[in-house]
Protein backbone atom coordinates (compact mmCIF):
# COMPACT_ATOMS: atom_id res chain seq x y z
CA UNK A 1 0.00 0.00 0.00
CA UNK A 2 3.47 2.44 0.31
CA UNK A 3 3.27 3.07 -3.26
CA UNK A 4 -0.46 4.20 -3.16
CA UNK A 5 -0.44 6.65 0.15
CA UNK A 6 1.65 9.19 -2.07
CA UNK A 7 -1.34 9.21 -4.61
CA UNK A 8 -4.58 9.25 -2.00
CA UNK A 9 -2.75 12.11 0.53
CA UNK A 10 -2.30 14.41 -2.34
CA UNK A 11 -5.72 16.12 -2.17
CA UNK A 12 -6.36 16.00 1.74
CA UNK A 13 -2.43 17.75 2.39
CA UNK A 14 -3.95 20.09 -0.74
CA UNK A 15 -6.62 20.92 2.01
CA UNK A 16 -4.18 20.88 5.03
CA UNK A 17 -2.10 23.59 3.33
CA UNK A 18 -4.81 25.84 1.27
CA UNK A 19 -7.61 25.66 3.36
CA UNK A 20 -6.24 25.10 7.29
CA UNK A 21 -2.66 27.06 7.16
CA UNK A 22 -2.91 29.12 4.45
CA UNK A 23 -5.96 31.28 5.87
CA UNK A 24 -4.71 31.05 9.27
CA UNK A 25 -1.27 32.58 8.31
CA UNK A 26 -3.59 35.07 6.13
CA UNK A 27 -5.49 36.14 8.93
CA UNK A 28 -1.98 37.33 11.26
CA UNK A 29 -0.92 38.44 7.88
CA UNK A 30 -3.57 40.77 7.71
CA UNK A 31 -3.67 42.24 10.84
CA UNK A 32 -0.80 43.93 10.24
CA UNK A 33 -2.18 46.20 7.34
CA UNK A 34 -4.53 49.12 8.26
CA UNK A 35 -7.40 50.43 6.24
CA UNK A 36 -4.68 51.89 3.62
CA UNK A 37 -3.55 48.91 2.77
CA UNK A 38 0.14 50.14 4.88
CA UNK A 39 2.09 47.43 6.89
CA UNK A 40 1.79 48.85 10.42
CA UNK A 41 1.04 47.73 14.24
CA UNK A 42 -1.23 50.33 14.35
CA UNK A 43 -4.33 48.35 14.65
CA UNK A 44 -2.44 46.16 17.62
CA UNK A 45 -1.95 50.10 19.43
CA UNK A 46 -5.63 50.55 18.76
CA UNK A 47 -6.65 47.14 20.54
CA UNK A 48 -4.78 47.90 23.08
CA UNK A 49 -4.68 51.48 23.43
CA UNK A 50 -8.29 52.73 23.45
CA UNK A 51 -10.21 51.28 26.03
CA UNK A 52 -12.91 50.43 23.87
CA UNK A 53 -11.62 47.14 22.88
CA UNK A 54 -10.68 45.80 25.83
CA UNK A 55 -13.68 46.68 27.42
CA UNK A 56 -15.37 45.15 24.50
CA UNK A 57 -12.99 41.64 24.64
CA UNK A 58 -13.86 41.97 28.56
CA UNK A 59 -17.82 41.87 27.97
CA UNK A 60 -17.20 39.33 25.40
CA UNK A 61 -15.82 36.65 27.67
CA UNK A 62 -18.32 37.78 30.51
CA UNK A 63 -21.29 37.14 28.58
CA UNK A 64 -19.52 34.14 27.44
CA UNK A 65 -18.73 33.18 30.94
CA UNK A 66 -22.67 33.61 31.71
CA UNK A 67 -23.78 32.23 29.17
CA UNK A 68 -21.87 28.54 29.88
CA UNK A 69 -22.46 29.36 33.63
CA UNK A 70 -25.96 29.03 32.78
CA UNK A 71 -26.31 26.35 30.51
CA UNK A 72 -23.81 24.11 32.73
CA UNK A 73 -25.90 24.52 35.90
CA UNK A 74 -29.44 23.51 33.68
CA UNK A 75 -27.84 21.16 31.81
CA UNK A 76 -25.87 18.83 34.39
CA UNK A 77 -28.88 17.90 36.20
CA UNK A 78 -30.53 16.69 33.27
CA UNK A 79 -28.04 14.97 32.03
CA UNK A 80 -27.43 13.20 35.98
CA UNK A 81 -31.44 12.40 35.80
CA UNK A 82 -31.52 11.74 32.56
CA UNK A 83 -28.83 8.65 32.59
CA UNK A 84 -31.47 7.24 35.07
CA UNK A 85 -34.35 7.25 33.06
CA UNK A 86 -35.10 3.83 31.59
CA UNK A 87 -35.23 5.09 27.52
CA UNK A 88 -32.08 7.00 27.90
CA UNK A 89 -30.83 6.42 24.29
CA UNK A 90 -34.06 7.75 23.04
CA UNK A 91 -34.41 10.40 26.01
CA UNK A 92 -31.03 11.72 24.35
CA UNK A 93 -31.89 11.64 21.02
CA UNK A 94 -34.97 13.83 21.97
CA UNK A 95 -32.53 16.59 23.44
CA UNK A 96 -30.03 16.44 20.00
CA UNK A 97 -32.95 16.33 17.76
CA UNK A 98 -33.40 20.48 18.31
CA UNK A 99 -29.89 21.13 17.35
CA UNK A 100 -30.43 19.61 14.11
CA UNK A 101 -33.10 22.62 13.53
CA UNK A 102 -31.34 25.49 11.72
CA UNK A 103 -30.00 27.88 14.74
CA UNK A 104 -31.48 31.29 13.08
CA UNK A 105 -35.06 29.55 12.79
CA UNK A 106 -34.46 29.06 16.72
CA UNK A 107 -33.59 32.43 16.75
CA UNK A 108 -36.30 33.85 14.70
CA UNK A 109 -39.28 31.77 16.82
CA UNK A 110 -37.61 34.21 19.66
CA UNK A 111 -38.36 37.10 17.87
CA UNK A 112 -41.96 36.03 17.93
CA UNK A 113 -42.06 35.04 21.32
CA UNK A 114 -40.33 37.83 23.04
CA UNK A 115 -41.93 40.55 21.56
CA UNK A 116 -43.80 43.23 22.25
CA UNK A 117 -47.53 41.25 22.16
CA UNK A 118 -45.71 37.40 22.50
CA UNK A 119 -45.93 34.43 24.30
CA UNK A 120 -43.50 35.36 26.87
CA UNK A 121 -45.15 38.77 27.49
CA UNK A 122 -48.20 36.80 27.39
CA UNK A 123 -46.93 34.84 30.27
CA UNK A 124 -45.33 37.64 32.79
CA UNK A 125 -48.79 39.30 32.77
CA UNK A 126 -50.80 36.02 33.79
CA UNK A 127 -48.33 35.80 36.92
CA UNK A 128 -48.78 39.57 37.50
CA UNK A 129 -45.36 41.35 36.93
CA UNK A 130 -46.73 43.06 33.59
CA UNK A 131 -45.56 43.49 30.47
CA UNK A 132 -41.91 44.01 29.65
CA UNK A 133 -39.46 45.30 26.85
CA UNK A 134 -37.67 41.46 26.52
CA UNK A 135 -36.47 41.28 22.38
CA UNK A 136 -33.77 43.50 22.14
CA UNK A 137 -32.38 42.78 26.03
CA UNK A 138 -28.88 41.73 27.16
CA UNK A 139 -31.34 39.33 29.13
CA UNK A 140 -32.59 37.75 26.40
CA UNK A 141 -29.45 37.30 24.29
CA UNK A 142 -28.29 35.29 27.21
CA UNK A 143 -31.12 33.32 27.32
CA UNK A 144 -31.43 32.24 23.59
CA UNK A 145 -27.54 31.88 23.27
CA UNK A 146 -28.29 29.38 26.59
CA UNK A 147 -31.16 27.86 24.54
CA UNK A 148 -29.28 26.88 21.47
CA UNK A 149 -26.16 25.79 23.94
CA UNK A 150 -28.01 22.88 26.03
CA UNK A 151 -27.41 20.34 24.03
CA UNK A 152 -23.95 20.59 23.49
CA UNK A 153 -23.59 20.63 27.05
CA UNK A 154 -26.03 17.93 28.07
CA UNK A 155 -24.50 15.78 25.42
CA UNK A 156 -20.69 15.29 26.63
CA UNK A 157 -21.82 15.28 30.58
CA UNK A 158 -23.98 12.43 29.52
CA UNK A 159 -21.35 10.50 28.23
CA UNK A 160 -19.37 10.70 30.90
CA UNK A 161 -22.00 10.37 33.48
CA UNK A 162 -22.76 6.80 31.47
CA UNK A 163 -19.36 5.59 31.17
CA UNK A 164 -19.13 6.01 35.20
CA UNK A 165 -19.03 2.80 37.01
CA UNK A 166 -22.20 2.31 39.41
CA UNK A 167 -20.61 -0.23 41.56
CA UNK A 168 -18.05 3.63 42.42
CA UNK A 169 -21.63 5.07 43.74
CA UNK A 170 -22.54 1.93 45.51
CA UNK A 171 -18.86 1.68 47.30
CA UNK A 172 -19.35 5.12 48.69
CA UNK A 173 -22.77 4.49 49.77
CA UNK A 174 -21.92 1.40 51.37
CA UNK A 175 -19.09 3.02 52.81
CA UNK A 176 -21.85 5.45 54.89
CA UNK A 177 -21.49 8.71 52.65
CA UNK A 178 -24.49 11.20 52.26
CA UNK A 179 -26.09 11.46 48.85
CA UNK A 180 -24.58 14.72 48.54
CA UNK A 181 -20.96 13.38 50.06
CA UNK A 182 -21.56 10.88 46.56
CA UNK A 183 -22.31 13.25 44.13
CA UNK A 184 -19.50 15.84 45.46
CA UNK A 185 -16.83 13.81 46.23
CA UNK A 186 -17.18 10.88 43.91
CA UNK A 187 -19.38 11.54 40.90
CA UNK A 188 -18.93 14.95 40.03
CA UNK A 189 -14.70 14.57 40.15
CA UNK A 190 -15.57 11.52 38.23
CA UNK A 191 -17.37 13.24 35.13
CA UNK A 192 -15.22 16.44 35.01
CA UNK A 193 -14.20 15.55 31.52
CA UNK A 194 -17.84 15.68 30.04
CA UNK A 195 -18.05 18.64 31.68
CA UNK A 196 -14.81 20.15 30.77
CA UNK A 197 -15.69 18.87 27.10
CA UNK A 198 -19.16 20.65 27.15
CA UNK A 199 -17.59 23.96 28.67
CA UNK A 200 -15.28 24.02 25.88
CA UNK A 201 -18.25 23.13 23.19
CA UNK A 202 -20.21 26.35 24.67
CA UNK A 203 -17.66 28.67 25.68
CA UNK A 204 -15.95 29.19 22.39
CA UNK A 205 -19.33 29.23 19.69
CA UNK A 206 -20.35 31.98 22.63
CA UNK A 207 -17.55 34.25 21.91
CA UNK A 208 -18.66 34.24 18.62
CA UNK A 209 -21.95 34.46 17.99
CA UNK A 210 -22.84 37.57 16.21
CA UNK A 211 -26.19 36.97 14.43
CA UNK A 212 -27.74 36.63 17.94
CA UNK A 213 -26.35 39.95 19.28
CA UNK A 214 -27.70 41.33 16.17
CA UNK A 215 -31.42 39.25 16.10
CA UNK A 216 -32.05 38.90 19.77
CA UNK A 217 -29.38 41.56 21.54
CA UNK A 218 -30.40 44.23 19.26
CA UNK A 219 -26.61 45.40 19.10
CA UNK A 220 -26.99 45.94 22.93
CA UNK A 221 -24.25 43.41 23.54
CA UNK A 222 -21.46 42.90 20.91
CA UNK A 223 -19.23 40.36 20.92
CA UNK A 224 -15.93 39.28 19.74
CA UNK A 225 -17.47 37.67 16.37
CA UNK A 226 -19.83 40.82 15.93
CA UNK A 227 -16.95 43.27 15.96
CA UNK A 228 -15.14 40.82 13.70
CA UNK A 229 -18.31 40.28 11.61
CA UNK A 230 -18.53 44.31 11.29
CA UNK A 231 -15.20 45.21 10.36
CA UNK A 232 -15.08 42.97 7.74
CA UNK A 233 -18.73 42.86 6.16
CA UNK A 234 -19.41 46.67 7.18
CA UNK A 235 -16.77 49.05 7.61
CA UNK A 236 -14.52 46.68 5.46
CA UNK A 237 -11.96 47.33 8.15
CA UNK A 238 -10.24 43.90 7.68
CA UNK A 239 -7.05 44.99 9.07
CA UNK A 240 -8.69 45.65 12.24
CA UNK A 241 -10.68 43.08 12.15
CA UNK A 242 -8.09 40.32 11.65
CA UNK A 243 -6.28 41.72 14.79
CA UNK A 244 -9.64 40.93 16.78
CA UNK A 245 -9.97 37.79 15.40
CA UNK A 246 -6.23 36.91 16.29
CA UNK A 247 -7.80 37.74 19.53
CA UNK A 248 -10.21 35.69 19.54
CA UNK A 249 -7.87 32.65 17.89
CA UNK A 250 -5.35 33.35 21.32
CA UNK A 251 -8.61 32.76 23.57
CA UNK A 252 -9.68 29.99 21.93
CA UNK A 253 -6.45 28.20 22.26
CA UNK A 254 -6.02 29.66 26.17
CA UNK A 255 -9.92 27.43 26.57
CA UNK A 256 -8.32 24.77 25.02
CA UNK A 257 -5.94 24.23 27.42
CA UNK A 258 -7.52 25.11 30.16
CA UNK A 259 -9.99 22.45 29.42
CA UNK A 260 -7.55 20.29 28.45
CA UNK A 261 -9.18 17.78 26.13
CA UNK A 262 -9.40 18.52 21.98
CA UNK A 263 -12.89 17.86 20.94
CA UNK A 264 -15.97 19.93 19.86
CA UNK A 265 -18.18 19.44 16.91
CA UNK A 266 -17.13 15.17 16.93
CA UNK A 267 -18.85 15.18 20.52
CA UNK A 268 -21.82 17.42 19.48
CA UNK A 269 -23.78 14.58 17.28
CA UNK A 270 -23.61 11.47 17.93
CA UNK B 1 -35.03 2.50 39.13
CA UNK B 2 -38.38 3.52 38.83
CA UNK B 3 -39.67 6.78 39.22
CA UNK B 4 -43.60 8.04 39.08
CA UNK B 5 -43.97 10.40 36.45
CA UNK B 6 -44.72 13.37 39.18
CA UNK B 7 -41.42 12.45 40.77
CA UNK B 8 -39.89 15.96 40.78
CA UNK B 9 -36.44 14.85 38.74
CA UNK B 10 -38.89 13.86 36.04
CA UNK B 11 -40.96 16.97 36.45
CA UNK B 12 -37.49 18.85 35.87
CA UNK B 13 -36.60 16.69 32.59
CA UNK B 14 -40.13 17.63 31.98
CA UNK B 15 -39.51 20.93 32.01
CA UNK B 16 -36.33 21.06 30.28
CA UNK B 17 -37.58 19.34 27.12
CA UNK B 18 -40.66 21.55 27.27
CA UNK B 19 -38.05 24.62 27.40
CA UNK B 20 -36.08 22.79 23.97
CA UNK B 21 -38.80 22.36 21.96
CA UNK B 22 -42.00 25.07 22.90
CA UNK B 23 -40.04 27.82 20.76
CA UNK B 24 -39.79 25.28 17.58
CA UNK B 25 -43.42 24.12 18.26
CA UNK B 26 -44.59 28.27 18.76
CA UNK B 27 -43.27 28.84 15.10
CA UNK B 28 -44.61 25.83 13.25
CA UNK B 29 -48.02 26.84 14.87
CA UNK B 30 -47.94 30.43 13.38
CA UNK B 31 -47.26 28.69 10.42
CA UNK B 32 -50.86 27.98 10.21
CA UNK B 33 -52.46 31.21 11.18
CA UNK B 34 -54.82 32.76 8.92
CA UNK B 35 -53.67 36.39 10.29
CA UNK B 36 -49.33 37.74 9.64
CA UNK B 37 -48.17 38.31 13.02
CA UNK B 38 -46.68 35.54 15.48
CA UNK B 39 -48.49 36.48 18.09
CA UNK B 40 -52.25 36.33 17.25
CA UNK B 41 -53.30 33.66 16.33
CA UNK B 42 -56.44 34.32 13.87
CA UNK B 43 -57.59 31.33 12.36
CA UNK B 44 -56.26 28.22 10.50
CA UNK B 45 -54.91 28.97 7.01
CA UNK B 46 -52.57 27.23 4.60
CA UNK B 47 -51.91 30.58 2.84
CA UNK B 48 -48.54 30.91 3.97
CA UNK B 49 -47.35 27.75 2.85
CA UNK B 50 -49.44 28.70 -0.83
CA UNK B 51 -47.05 32.11 -0.69
CA UNK B 52 -44.17 29.98 -0.05
CA UNK B 53 -44.92 27.31 -2.82
CA UNK B 54 -45.84 30.61 -5.15
CA UNK B 55 -42.19 32.41 -4.35
CA UNK B 56 -39.72 31.15 -6.76
CA UNK B 57 -36.98 33.14 -5.73
CA UNK B 58 -37.24 31.07 -2.32
CA UNK B 59 -37.57 27.58 -3.94
CA UNK B 60 -34.26 28.89 -6.26
CA UNK B 61 -32.49 29.30 -2.96
CA UNK B 62 -33.69 25.76 -0.95
CA UNK B 63 -32.36 23.94 -4.33
CA UNK B 64 -29.01 25.92 -4.25
CA UNK B 65 -28.99 25.04 -0.77
CA UNK B 66 -29.58 21.70 -1.37
CA UNK B 67 -26.74 21.60 -4.27
CA UNK B 68 -24.29 23.27 -2.14
CA UNK B 69 -25.04 20.66 0.60
CA UNK B 70 -25.14 17.33 -1.85
CA UNK B 71 -21.94 18.54 -3.69
CA UNK B 72 -19.73 19.82 -0.95
CA UNK B 73 -21.03 16.32 1.34
CA UNK B 74 -19.76 13.87 -1.37
CA UNK B 75 -16.39 16.12 -2.32
CA UNK B 76 -15.64 16.32 1.41
CA UNK B 77 -15.90 12.59 1.69
CA UNK B 78 -14.19 11.55 -1.04
CA UNK B 79 -10.86 14.15 0.06
CA UNK B 80 -11.48 13.26 3.75
CA UNK B 81 -11.94 9.59 3.21
CA UNK B 82 -8.69 9.58 1.50
CA UNK B 83 -6.98 11.55 4.00
CA UNK B 84 -7.93 9.35 6.85
CA UNK B 85 -6.46 6.50 4.68
CA UNK B 86 -3.41 8.38 4.54
CA UNK B 87 -2.87 9.19 8.50
CA UNK B 88 -3.99 5.54 8.54
CA UNK B 89 -0.98 4.73 6.90
CA UNK B 90 1.80 7.52 8.96
CA UNK B 91 4.13 5.40 10.88
CA UNK B 92 5.89 8.07 12.87
CA UNK B 93 3.37 8.70 15.91
CA UNK B 94 4.54 12.82 16.05
CA UNK B 95 3.84 12.90 12.72
CA UNK B 96 0.38 10.80 13.08
CA UNK B 97 -0.53 13.57 16.06
CA UNK B 98 0.58 16.54 14.38
CA UNK B 99 -1.51 16.26 11.32
CA UNK B 100 -4.57 15.17 13.63
CA UNK B 101 -4.30 17.96 15.48
CA UNK B 102 -4.41 20.43 12.10
CA UNK B 103 -7.04 18.14 10.95
CA UNK B 104 -9.48 19.62 14.49
CA UNK B 105 -8.38 23.38 13.36
CA UNK B 106 -11.35 23.91 11.39
CA UNK B 107 -13.76 21.99 13.96
CA UNK B 108 -12.92 23.76 16.91
CA UNK B 109 -12.18 27.45 15.16
CA UNK B 110 -15.21 29.27 15.98
CA UNK B 111 -17.27 30.15 12.73
CA UNK B 112 -16.56 33.57 12.37
CA UNK B 113 -12.93 33.18 12.07
CA UNK B 114 -12.88 30.57 9.43
CA UNK B 115 -15.27 32.74 7.55
CA UNK B 116 -13.34 35.95 7.72
CA UNK B 117 -9.98 33.70 6.87
CA UNK B 118 -11.16 32.11 3.98
CA UNK B 119 -12.91 35.97 2.88
CA UNK B 120 -9.20 36.89 3.26
CA UNK B 121 -8.08 33.97 1.32
CA UNK B 122 -11.00 33.93 -1.63
CA UNK B 123 -9.92 38.08 -1.96
CA UNK B 124 -6.07 37.13 -2.26
CA UNK B 125 -6.46 34.19 -4.56
CA UNK B 126 -8.62 36.75 -7.06
CA UNK B 127 -11.64 34.31 -6.72
CA UNK B 128 -15.01 36.38 -7.68
CA UNK B 129 -17.59 34.93 -4.43
CA UNK B 130 -20.67 33.32 -4.91
CA UNK B 131 -21.50 29.70 -5.63
CA UNK B 132 -17.69 28.45 -5.99
CA UNK B 133 -16.77 30.20 -3.05
CA UNK B 134 -19.60 28.85 -1.18
CA UNK B 135 -19.09 25.35 -2.08
CA UNK B 136 -15.24 25.19 -1.96
CA UNK B 137 -15.75 26.72 1.93
CA UNK B 138 -18.04 24.00 2.81
CA UNK B 139 -16.27 21.59 1.46
CA UNK B 140 -12.97 22.59 3.49
CA UNK B 141 -15.01 22.79 6.57
CA UNK B 142 -16.69 19.28 6.57
CA UNK B 143 -13.66 17.22 5.56
CA UNK B 144 -12.24 17.38 9.19
CA UNK B 145 -15.67 15.51 10.38
CA UNK B 146 -15.25 13.00 7.65
CA UNK B 147 -12.01 11.83 8.52
CA UNK B 148 -12.71 11.76 12.27
CA UNK B 149 -15.61 9.47 11.50
CA UNK B 150 -13.80 6.98 9.01
CA UNK B 151 -10.47 7.02 11.42
CA UNK B 152 -11.78 4.88 13.68
CA UNK B 153 -13.12 2.52 11.61
CA UNK B 154 -10.05 1.94 9.75
CA UNK B 155 -8.35 1.72 13.23
CA UNK B 156 -10.55 -1.13 14.17
CA UNK B 157 -9.88 -3.36 11.07
CA UNK B 158 -7.60 -6.04 12.06
CA UNK B 159 -4.33 -5.73 10.10
CA UNK B 160 -4.12 -9.36 9.17
CA UNK B 161 -6.47 -8.75 6.72
CA UNK B 162 -4.46 -6.50 4.37
CA UNK B 163 -1.67 -9.01 5.04
CA UNK B 164 -3.38 -12.09 4.04
CA UNK B 165 -5.19 -10.24 0.85
CA UNK B 166 -1.90 -9.82 -0.24
CA UNK B 167 -0.67 -12.77 0.69
CA UNK B 168 -3.15 -14.51 -1.50
CA UNK B 169 -2.30 -12.31 -4.43
CA UNK B 170 -4.65 -9.40 -4.36
CA UNK B 171 -3.12 -6.11 -6.28
CA UNK B 172 -3.15 -2.83 -3.44
CA UNK B 173 -6.11 -1.40 -5.70
CA UNK B 174 -7.78 -4.93 -5.16
CA UNK B 175 -6.79 -4.98 -1.23
CA UNK B 176 -8.52 -1.11 -0.89
CA UNK B 177 -11.51 -1.91 -2.90
CA UNK B 178 -12.31 -5.12 -2.14
CA UNK B 179 -11.20 -5.36 2.05
CA UNK B 180 -10.71 -1.78 2.76
CA UNK B 181 -13.75 0.04 1.38
CA UNK B 182 -16.32 -2.89 2.44
CA UNK B 183 -15.02 -2.53 6.23
CA UNK B 184 -14.71 1.57 6.58
CA UNK B 185 -18.52 2.15 4.46
CA UNK B 186 -20.65 2.59 7.95
CA UNK B 187 -17.42 5.27 8.75
CA UNK B 188 -17.42 6.91 5.18
CA UNK B 189 -21.58 7.10 5.07
CA UNK B 190 -21.78 8.40 8.64
CA UNK B 191 -19.16 11.21 7.67
CA UNK B 192 -21.02 11.90 4.22
CA UNK B 193 -24.08 12.64 6.85
CA UNK B 194 -22.68 14.60 9.30
CA UNK B 195 -20.76 16.66 6.06
CA UNK B 196 -24.23 16.95 5.14
CA UNK B 197 -26.12 18.15 7.40
CA UNK B 198 -22.93 20.57 8.39
CA UNK B 199 -23.46 22.28 5.22
CA UNK B 200 -27.20 22.81 5.80
CA UNK B 201 -26.82 24.01 9.41
CA UNK B 202 -23.89 27.02 8.55
CA UNK B 203 -24.86 30.17 8.20
CA UNK B 204 -21.46 32.31 9.73
CA UNK B 205 -19.08 30.94 6.64
CA UNK B 206 -21.40 31.20 4.51
CA UNK B 207 -22.51 34.72 5.68
CA UNK B 208 -19.23 36.11 5.29
CA UNK B 209 -17.96 34.30 1.80
CA UNK B 210 -21.21 34.17 -0.37
CA UNK B 211 -20.97 37.86 -1.82
CA UNK B 212 -23.96 39.51 -2.95
CA UNK B 213 -25.43 37.61 -6.22
CA UNK B 214 -25.76 34.22 -4.43
CA UNK B 215 -27.45 33.02 -1.20
CA UNK B 216 -28.39 29.98 1.23
CA UNK B 217 -31.79 29.16 3.67
CA UNK B 218 -29.48 30.55 6.35
CA UNK B 219 -28.70 33.62 4.67
CA UNK B 220 -31.74 34.45 3.47
CA UNK B 221 -33.55 33.46 7.05
CA UNK B 222 -31.29 35.78 8.27
CA UNK B 223 -32.04 38.64 5.80
CA UNK B 224 -36.03 38.49 6.64
CA UNK B 225 -35.73 37.76 10.41
CA UNK B 226 -34.03 41.08 10.22
CA UNK B 227 -37.21 42.49 8.36
CA UNK B 228 -39.26 41.56 11.06
CA UNK B 229 -41.86 38.37 11.13
CA UNK B 230 -42.86 37.57 7.54
CA UNK B 231 -45.10 33.92 8.28
CA UNK B 232 -43.39 32.22 5.13
CA UNK B 233 -40.60 31.76 6.80
CA UNK B 234 -42.79 30.02 9.82
CA UNK B 235 -43.75 27.81 6.98
CA UNK B 236 -40.09 27.43 5.21
CA UNK B 237 -38.87 26.04 9.10
CA UNK B 238 -42.19 23.61 9.85
CA UNK B 239 -41.23 22.23 6.68
CA UNK B 240 -37.49 22.33 7.31
CA UNK B 241 -38.51 20.24 10.59
CA UNK B 242 -39.94 17.35 8.90
CA UNK B 243 -36.94 16.92 6.37
CA UNK B 244 -34.09 17.23 9.68
CA UNK B 245 -36.81 14.22 11.12
CA UNK B 246 -36.42 12.58 7.69
CA UNK B 247 -32.52 13.25 7.92
CA UNK B 248 -32.45 11.95 10.98
CA UNK B 249 -34.70 8.73 10.46
CA UNK B 250 -32.31 8.25 7.54
CA UNK B 251 -29.23 8.10 10.12
CA UNK B 252 -30.78 5.98 12.14
CA UNK B 253 -31.69 3.58 9.76
CA UNK B 254 -27.93 3.43 8.21
CA UNK B 255 -26.94 3.32 11.62
CA UNK B 256 -28.93 0.26 12.47
CA UNK B 257 -28.87 -1.05 9.24
CA UNK B 258 -24.90 -1.14 9.99
CA UNK B 259 -25.39 -2.88 13.67
CA UNK B 260 -27.81 -5.26 12.57
CA UNK B 261 -24.71 -6.39 9.33
CA UNK B 262 -22.22 -6.59 12.11
CA UNK B 263 -24.44 -8.42 14.72
CA UNK B 264 -25.23 -11.00 11.92
CA UNK B 265 -21.62 -11.38 10.71
CA UNK B 266 -20.24 -11.80 13.95
CA UNK B 267 -23.35 -14.74 14.89
CA UNK B 268 -21.98 -16.34 11.69
CA UNK B 269 -18.54 -15.89 12.54
CA UNK B 270 -19.45 -17.91 16.08
CA UNK B 271 -21.40 -20.62 14.42
CA UNK B 272 -18.63 -21.47 12.41
CA UNK B 273 -16.36 -21.45 14.99
CA UNK B 274 -18.84 -23.76 16.97
CA UNK B 275 -18.85 -26.26 14.66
Amino acid sequence: MKKYNAFYSVPYVLWLLLFVIAPLLLIVYQSFFNINGQLTLSNYQTYFGSGTYLRMTFNSIWYAFIITLVTLLISYPTAYWLSQTRHKQLWLLLIILPTWINLLLKAYAFIGIFSQAGAANHFLEFIGLGSQQLLFTKTSFIFVAAYIEIPFMILPIFNAIDELNPSLINASRDLGATNWQTFSKVVFPLTLNGVKAGVQAVFIPSLSLFMLTRLIGGNKVITLGTAIEEHFLVTQNWGMGSTIGVVLIVAMVVIMFATGERRKKGGHRE
Amino acid sequence: MKRKWYDWRNVYLWLVFLLLYAPIFYLIFYSFNAGTTMTHFTGFSWQHYAELFADTRMIEIVLDTLLIALLSSLLATIIGTLGALAIYGIKKVWLKNSILSLNNILMVSPDVIIGASFLIFFTFLGLRLGFSSVLLSHIAFSIPIVVLMVLPKLSEMNHSLIDAATDLGATNLQVLTRVVFPFITPGILTGFFMAFTYSLDDFAVTFFVTGNGFETLSVEIYARARQGISLEVNALSALMFLFSLLLIGGYYFIEQYNSSKKERRRNRMEAKLIK
